[in-house]
């Protein structure tokens, strides 16, 4: 069930810890994942329409970098940037990490984030609303994204599930305790 | 009651199967249907897989074919109302009669239901569809109160379907320009309230949102504030020295307090508006709406779950609209 989601932001350390990865295996393995994913679902291409080609910038407000995604049938991509340097997107999307997550996989229903300004948009809204209903149809799991089927699967989601309740519980509750720090108004 | 739930995607159809629904709603990928959004709806080949699914679970299908066509143009709502007939479909809901005229005509064993694009508030209207068309359901605009609901049903030999949750219309459906004024396309014609092609927002750097459609600038939100769809009616004007709705709040309906009163006004079907929403919103809506009609006949309290659907409305409020009639 949907929640209230302005406590999911994680805490500033996490950004802390992600800056100094390097960013080139990262985007090198999300884009392979991603041409994958394409080619075994054909209708998401066609449910996407006017997207396919159209860079969109998703910003993770509460990560150090942006992702520039860019969707086709034969070179799809996903581009780690700085959020200063998105200005080829058609849309922006922006929303704290798990938020979207959340959306990816439908935890959380996209109009109901954007009623409660956790989800932020700018640029072409068609884009944005083509590849959120195309997500939506894409049942984006773990297990999807990694082209898993089966019991592999189930057992990758089943984790990814749990993993992913705990950290929104850590991050509701850090949340909480920064807003009850002496000093700090929620 | 039967419990009617929307469907945008076939993932959005099974999750309302899967969570309880007597019937889904859903259209096709084109501008047969009033959703017709970027990603949203159905090819007839997913529709057809999507049916087999729901009838698998005991759910019908609607399919909803409810713009009106367009003069000297008419084959696409036609070749619809045969492809939802070929999928199998269990009824078409219309609004145009040329629409309605197709589907009585081909497909005489196919039921039909009257969208509430048609406007149909008054006996007359009502009997004219029934009678010419042999429809067997109307979906009543949302203007009414319960009484006047009963009042109605009273006067009809038809099934009634009323929206119990979600976006709420209180113009003349079927009739509205103010899309059209702004836009130059409508739910009427085009499938579409607000296109998202005409819908802009710009947020500045203390975080205040506006939101513009068509070049016109409806609203502007603090950050923080809870914000609504881009629809002209929901605008927040200007004048004479005032700001605030002119039309309507951002809020959504939720009438779950008066589903037994429905029930006893003679109500047959129970819609959930939001065929453009995700499939957290279906299950959400869907099994907290199914806890809720069950429990009119003795199932458990849905009150806990009819409380967490705050999170899903619109500007983060809820009303029962125009059942209950505060402003008379």
């Amino acid at each position: 069930m949907q929640d209230l989601h302005t406590n999911l932001s994680l805490p500033p350390v996490v950004s802390t810890l992600i800056e100094p990865l390097p960013r080139s295996p990262i985007e090198a393995l999300l884009s392979v994942f991603t041409r994958r994913l394409v080619a075994r679902r054909p209708d998401l291409l066609r449910r996407l329409g006017a997207v396919v080609h159209v860079p969109i910038a998703i910003v993770p407000d509460d990560m150090p970098h942006a992702f520039l995604l860019s969707l086709d049938a034969d070179n799809s991509r996903v581009a780690i940037c700085e959020k200063n340097e998105i200005g080829d997107a058609e849309a922006i999307i922006r929303a704290p990490f798990l938020v979207l997550l959340g959306l990816l996989d439908g935890t959380y229903d996209g109009d109901a984030l954007f009623f409660s300004r956790d989800l932020r948009i700018q640029g072409r809204t068609e884009y944005v609303l083509a590849l959120r209903n195309t997500l939506e149809e894409a049942n984006l799991t773990c297990g999807e994204f990694f082209g898993l089927a089966d019991a592999p699967a189930r057992w990758v989601d089943d984790i990814t599930r749990s993993l992913l309740a705990q950290v929104r519980h850590f991050a509701s509750v850090s949340a909480e305790w920064s807003n009850r720090a002496p000093g700090r108004h929620s | 009651m039967e419990l009617v739930c929307p469907a945008g995607t076939p993932a959005a159809l099974r999750a309302a199967a899967d969570a309880g629904a007597d019937a889904i709603y859903c259209g096709f990928a084109d501008e047969t249907n009033a959703r017709n959004f970027p990603g949203l709806n159905f090819s007839p080949e997913e529709l057809s897989r999507g049916v087999d699914y729901a009838h698998g679970r005991g759910a019908k299908v609607l399919v909803a074919i409810n713009t009106f066509a367009q003069a000297g143009s008419t084959d696409l709502w036609k070749n619809a109302v045969d492809n939802a007939a070929d999928c199998g479909a269990d009824a078409i809901i219309a609004a145009d009669i040329a629409v309605l005229d197709h589907a009585a005509t081909r497909h005489p064993d196919l039921r039909l239901h009257l969208s509430v694009q048609a406007a149909a508030n008054t006996p007359e209207a009502i009997r004219f569809y029934t009678e010419t068309f042999g429809v067997k359901r109307v979906v009543l605009p949302r203007v009414f109160s319960v009484t006047e609901i009963a009042a109605l049903n009273r006067e009809i030999d038809v099934e009634t379907e009323v929206f119990v949750f979600g976006g709420l219309c209180v113009m003349t459906e079927g009739r509205c320009s103010l899309s059209s004024y702004a836009t130059g396309k409508s739910p009427n014609l085009t499938g579409v309230c607000s296109p998202p092609d005409h819908v802009d927002y710009a947020e500045d750097e203390a975080g205040r949102m506006k939101a513009r459609l068509g070049g016109f600038t409806i609203d502007c939100f603090e950050r923080g504030e809870p914000a609504g769809y881009p629809t002209l009616c929901k605008g927040r004007f200007s004048a004479l020295g005032r700001s605030g709705y002119l039309f309507e709040d951002p809020v959504s309906l939720n009438a779950f307090e008066l589903l037994e009163e429905l029930a006893k006004a003679g109500v047959t079907a129970l819609k959930i508006e939001g065929r453009q929403r995700g499939k957290a919103y279906i299950a959400g809506v869907v099994g907290a709406f199914r806890k809720a009609v069950d429990g009119l006949s003795g199932g458990a309290d849905a009150r806990a779950a009819i409380s967490a659907l705050k999170a899903m409305s619109e500007g983060g409020q809820q009303t029962t609209g125009s059942y209950r009639k505060t402003w008379r």
